[in-house]
């Protein structure tokens, strides 16, 4: 592709609202994911069991009938209803002022930089009153931290998966395309293997080969390696019938007649004609590892408790007649939603914006 | 063409062995096993363990193992359940009605809804119809099916005080009391179990099916049979519903296919969130209880299910599309 091809599939990327906005949550989303230390104003697995399903905080500029320019929160205190369960009421005896830059949690930053501040929270506290913006989990543990930490997983498992996916898929396809005949037709019998059982029945039969309890590396590699040994097969298959046409083509000839080897000839000649497919493929594949990881996790076969992955904290919404007292535990839904939708948009923009017929 | 249909379903027997093949050695490699309960159960003695491994040949390689069950399987006979304690095909029978009573469902609605929609949308297009269903499909399209029903689930829980809310189970398939009532206050409760799951997974099909469907009807309305047909003077109508319309719908049947993998997974995870006894639910207790006969008969079942959706596509297709028969 040229130079100018290149601009032009740009420009029309950049008139498509919808791949645009999806481009911007996905920047937004990114970003945090990368400073997770600094931007949820806990630690990962700081818990006040006191706080067990604290609603979120509720942010005031008033206190005792005063204005005030600083945001401030009140703590929750409980008391006990006629059913034993907790109900939480804000105790306006005493402020709490939020700010920025506060110090709290001593964690490391990508796991090398100490630091101690984070973007929020609240300042001068040595009650440990906590800032729950979106609600506390189970053992009160900040949602909005977890689910920031949770982006590590969810955000990132999509380019690993895609990664091996694509490696094996443009690889088989390729040479399944360009051999053809006997060859081709074996491998793609066997490809089609993958195929025949519905998607979440073989991950589940492959999640059984492994033990239940392991680290979540281990459960994350896992994850990974799963539902690319399903999403390959696919992949192959569409790869193979756009090799099998360029195979045809003069261009490959001419290549054979100077004496490129085979190998050279896919890797160099036809896999570069699939580029613009590819690269859609790759924006519309990614979704599939985030709700294959969430679908694992939130039937408690993935991502383990205390580490957090957006689907692993939506399980908290599994018991729906708990659902009901603290709602809030639907929030990363809306987050892998985003997300998902986010890439389905730029895939969409990316097809239209490559495709050289519109 | 008949050949031509049983050479295809016949390709998918060694193809079918060799994704239970696959299963087999991947349940095995699993540490621990379903006799670990018998094991550590004071009550069984370890020599009546020996033979039942002795019995179910646990105590051979994987490879022989695999050919037992071949064998088996042959006969008919898909092995015995150690969890659920009865025959796995006697489970699995009840659990496979359950799914593709939901899934059935899901599927005629899906189809009723999403073709007209898409055919409105391709001959509307850029009309404000069809830019609120292509944002309506976006949506629909990414949402996923597990968030969709724990957020219905939510609403109708919240709504238990009125009359609607209270009168909608959000789980289960039938009620506590199901067995005290009439025959036709059962059908009733059933239909009431349905409604949640078939808007789920009716919702999670419909958004794509009416992407591809209003896609397929622009591809056609643009080709130059369409323009002959307009030049000659036939009726607006009759050119899209007689000549473009037949046109567009066959890829759709091929499709039909696959979509029903897509729906019996994603009924799969449904199941399991709202405790639905079926196919999917079951494969993951089999899974956890590592009952190795339960899995393989659930993988069989899923993948038959699967290829007898891609038969039907093919039948409908030949039906529909004069040019196959040929």
């Amino acid at each position: 592709m040229n130079m100018l091809a290149n601009q032009r599939s740009l420009r029309k990327l950049l008139k498509h609202p919808l791949a645009v906005a999806g481009f911007f949550v996905l920047v937004f989303f990114y970003f945090i994911m990368a400073f997770a230390e600094f931007i949820a104003p806990y630690g990962f697995d700081n818990s006040k069991r006191d706080n067990s399903f604290v609603p979120p905080s509720r942010i005031h500029f008033v206190h005792d009938g005063h204005f005030s320019a600083r945001p401030l929160i009140y703590p929750y205190s409980y008391t006990f209803n006629s059913y034993a369960e907790r109900t939480y009421v804000e105790d306006k005896s005493k402020p709490y002022y939020l700010s920025f830059f506060a110090k709290g949690d001593k964690v490391k930053l990508w796991g090398i930089v100490p630091i101690s501040h984070h973007l929020f929270g609240v300042a001068n506290n040595p009650d440990n009153c906590r800032i729950y913006i979106m609600g506390a989990d189970g053992v009160g543990r900040d949602l909005f931290t977890r689910i920031v930490y949770g982006s590590r997983v969810s955000l990132t498992i999509g380019f690993f998966g895609v990664a091996i996916t694509f490696l094996l898929g443009f690889l088989y396809g390729g040479i399944s395309g360009y051999y053809g005949g006997k060859l081709d037709s074996a491998l793609m019998r066997f490809a089609e293997c993958f195929m025949l059982i519905p998607s979440f029945f073989l991950m589940l039969a492959l999640r059984s080969a492994f033990p239940m309890k392991l680290s979540s590396t281990q459960v994350y590699l896992l994850i990974v390696v799963i539902i690319s040994f399903i999403e390959w097969a696919g992949l192959a298959r569409i790869i193979r019938g756009m090799s099998l046409s360029i195979a045809k083509q003069d261009f490959v000839k001419a290549a054979k007649a100077l004496g490129a080897s085979d190998f050279r000839i896919i890797v160099r000649h036809i896999l570069p004609q699939t580029l613009s497919y590819a690269i859609v493929a790759v924006t519309l594949t990614i979704p599939h590892y985030i709700l294959g990881e969430s679908a694992l996790s939130l039937i408690g076969l993935g991502i383990q408790d205390p580490q957090a992955s957006w689907g692993n904290l939506l399980s908290a919404a599994m018991n729906v007649s708990d659902i009901q007292y603290h709602p809030w535990v639907l929030i990363p839904g809306i987050f892998i939603f985003l997300s998902v939708m986010a890439f389905n948009f730029i895939g969409d923009g990316l097809r239209d914006a490559l495709d050289p017929n519109r | 063409m008949r050949d031509d249909l049983l050479r295809r379903t016949l390709i998918f027997v060694p193809q079918l062995l060799l994704v239970t093949f696959i299963t087999f050695l991947f349940i095995n490699m699993a540490p621990g096993d379903i006799l670990a309960k018998y094991r550590f159960d004071p009550r069984i003695s370890p020599a009546s363990v020996k033979e039942i491994e002795h019995k179910f040949h646990f105590d051979e390689p994987v490879m022989v193992q695999y050919g037992y069950w071949l064998v088996r399987l042959c006969h008919g006979d898909l092995g015995y359940s150690f969890s659920r304690e009865a025959s796995v095909s006697s489970v699995i029978v009840e659990r496979m009605g359950n799914t593709l009573l939901m899934s059935s469902f899901a599927l005629i609605f899906t189809w009723f809804i999403a073709i007209p929609l898409g055919i409105f949308a391709a001959v509307k297009q850029y009309s404000w119809g069809d830019r609120i269903l292509s944002f309506i499909s976006y949506f629909g399209m990414s949402l996923p099916g597990f968030f969709l029903a724990l957020l219905l689930m939510f609403g109708i829980y919240s709504l238990s005080n009125t009359s609607f809310g209270a009168a909608i189970p959000i789980g289960g398939m039938v009620s506590p009391n199901h067995d005290q009532m009439t025959f036709f206050g059962q059908i009733w409760d059933h239909i009431l179990h349905l409604i949640l799951p078939v808007i789920v997974l009716t919702i999670g099909a419909l958004a794509s099916l009416q992407r591809i469907a209003r896609g397929n009807m622009l591809e056609e309305l643009r080709k130059q049979y369409v323009t002959t047909a307009r030049a000659k003077g036939l009726p607006e109508n009759q050119v899209i519903y007689k000549h473009a319309l037949r046109n567009a719908i066959n890829p759709l049947i091929t499709l039909f296919g696959f979509s029903f993998s897509e729906l019996l997974s994603g009924a799969a995870l449904l199941e399991i969130i709202i405790n639905w006894p079926g196919l999917g639910s079951l494969m993951l207790e089999a899974v956890r209880s590592q009952d190795t006969f339960l899995v393989m008969g659930s993988m069989l079942m899923g993948g038959i299910m699967l290829i007898i959706g891609n038969l039907i596509a093919d039948i409908l297709l030949v039906i529909v599309d004069p040019r196959v028969r040929s």
